[in-house]
């Protein structure tokens, strides 16, 4: 087996008000696969995600133990610029956050700020991370327009653009598809299946279904404890562990 | 099981409906009274204004009420200095305050640890809770010293108006555009680091847009509270009611206000003079300046407010 893309060792994390929302995980993320961390709500779900791009700096008083290293690296070292770290594992959101402007400056925004001023350069990328999330030939005769008049999944799948357009190695998603009907699940579903073999992909599905339907690799965590983790295609037909199974098959609480 | 309790009450104010009656048409009818005489008192006082003002702009020429002097003692009563010098106070004020307020409102939303800010913002409010005049001795004693020691003819000019002004109108304009800029969603400020903005990046190009509309609304009541303030500003700006001669330097010279000269001339009047109607016309003036920015403030909210159900369909 290669080396991971992200390996978690030994994370414990603890917030402000003494909640310990992580516990002793430990886990390998491989390359260009969809990674699947899924458990019921306040497991802990989120608060990984945050902690690998460092987010979770802007938590104030908590507390952390253990590493998280990125292509070998530890995230947490002084010497890393957390803007470049957050360019290369991009993140979205469940709740689609468009920012002020037009759809291009949306996009162009993230790459501006990373240094990227060549008109051609920046059309480049805004076409591509667009043709990628699905929404280019939605939005392509209006890139002018304000991203706030976008539907809630066009906004989702901007997001999604947004990040891709940094060309990251990473890209993490929580409950990407959490506002959207059907059809723009399936839509964003299928550009992630196309999107892995370019990028690594860390999701928090929308629900086990989801979970089951895209993931390669799952870990199912539950009150910030590492319950299971293994490839999906196993964990989902045939769980280890009894409270696994109990999750996948609804006989939870 | 749930229903049955309120079933029950509903039953009992039906029942002894009649006898509250009485007392709640007599407590809806004060409500009511007391909610009228607001709209009555606001009528009066601005049909008082008219007519004691009224015959201002009737008597006087425009030409000369537009005019560049105001010397009551010879008849002539040309508003343009005043004016003059209101605008100078309260623009020098607002280029003063606005700056700062939204700056220190940045510092303590965004920035500050949350121990800074708990010292911070009942200092703040305490700002808000000095004496106006207690701020023009302020002025007086120390700013206007320092002012004549850099150069200035006089220490009492429009610019230490300007600043007495600005740190009357600061905390205003420091708790509103801080509360437009908490209004912004946590998520705005996610979406804009997870894409490696810093954070004045994020500051710059995504909170301080999102909150504009708020923001701007903080600066209109601060200048609303500026344009209004008498005292404190009649006793740092040296009470000359003439135009400066237009300059870089004429917001170091002395001015008056439109306010200071009423308070300062009204208890000179002879009642019904000529004069004394002029008086009352610079507060029409006043009226009008406060009226049109207070709703030019009350539109920006109401444009604020359409656009957020906008954003969200």
């Amino acid at each position: 087996m290669t080396q991971a893309k992200i390996s978690i060792q030994n994370l414990y994390y603890t917030y402000e008000d003494g909640i310990e929302a992580l516990r002793d995980i430990s886990l390998e993320i491989p390359a260009n696969e969809i990674f699947v961390l899924f458990g019921p709500a306040r497991s802990g779900k989120s608060t990984l995600l945050r902690l690998l791009n460092r987010l979770s700096d802007l938590d104030e008083g908590s507390a952390r133990q253990g590493t998280i290293l990125f292509d070998g690296k530890d995230v947490f070292a002084r010497s890393v610029d957390v803007s470049d770290l957050r360019r290369r594992i991009s993140m979205v959101f469940a709740m689609p956050t468009p920012l002020p402007g037009s759809i291009y400056d949306n996009l162009a925004y993230g790459l501006k700020m990373a240094g990227i001023r060549e008109r051609s350069e920046l059309d480049r990328r805004v076409e591509q991370s667009l043709k990628q999330s699905a929404l280019w030939g939605e939005v392509k005769d209006r890139l002018g327009a304000s991203a706030f008049a976008l539907s809630g999944g066009q906004k989702q799948r901007l997001c999604l653009a947004r990040s891709l357009a940094l060309e990251p190695d990473v890209v993490v998603l929580d409950n990407p598809t959490s506002g959207l009907d059907p059809i723009s699940t399936a839509t964003v579903e299928e550009s992630l299946y196309t999107l892995k073999e370019r990028y690594t992909i860390i999701m928090v599905p929308h629900s086990v279904q989801q979970a089951a339907r895209v993931a390669d690799q799952a870990a199912f965590l539950l009150d910030g404890t590492l319950i299971e983790v293994g490839e999906a295609g196993k964990m989902f037909v045939q769980p280890k562990d009894q409270r696994t199974e109990d999750y996948i098959t609804g006989r939870f609480g | 099981m749930s229903t049955n309790p309120s079933l029950a009450a509903s039953d009992t104010t039906e029942e002894s409906a009649p006898r509250p009656r009485i007392g709640e048409w007599i407590i809806e009818n004060l409500i009511r009274l007391a909610g009228l005489s607001t709209v009555v008192i606001i009528g009066l006082i601005f049909l008082f204004l008219l007519r004691e003002g009224g015959p201002t702009f009737l008597d006087i020429p425009l030409r000369q009420l537009f005019g560049s002097r105001w010397y009551p003692i010879e008849g002539i009563f040309g508003l343009l200095p005043l004016i003059v010098g209101s605008l100078l106070v309260t623009v020098g004020a607002v280029f003063i305050a606005v700056p700062l307020g939204l700056i220190t409102a940045i510092y303590l939303g965004e920035i500050a640890p949350p121990w800074q800010r708990e010292i911070l913002k009942p200092l703040i409010e305490m700002l808000a809770g000095i004496p106006s005049i207690v701020l023009g001795f302020l002025g007086w004693v120390a700013l206007a010293p320092l002012i004549q020691n850099a150069g200035a003819a006089t220490g009492l000019t429009a610019f230490t108006g300007a600043v007495i002004l600005a740190y009357m109108s600061l905390p205003t304009i420091i708790s509103i555009s801080e509360d437009a800029l908490y209004a912004v969603p946590k998520e705005y400020r996610d979406g804009a680091l997870a894409i490696g903005a810093t954070q004045w990046q994020t500051i710059w190009r995504v909170v301080l847009p999102a909150a504009r509309s708020g923001i701007v609304i903080a600066v209109m009541l601060g200048i609303g509270r500026a344009i209004g303030e008498t005292m404190a500003v009649m006793l740092v700006t040296g009470n000359a009611a003439n135009i400066p001669a237009l300059s870089g330097g004429m917001i170091f010279e002395p001015v008056r206000t439109m306010t200071a000269t009423i308070a300062a001339e009204m208890g000179e009047v002879a009642q019904g003079s000529l004069h004394y109607n002029t008086l009352f016309g610079i507060g029409i003036v006043l009226f009008i300046i406060t009226f049109a920015i207070n709703s030019l403030a009350g539109r920006i909210v109401g444009t604020r407010g359409a656009r957020r159900t906008g954003g969200k369909l």
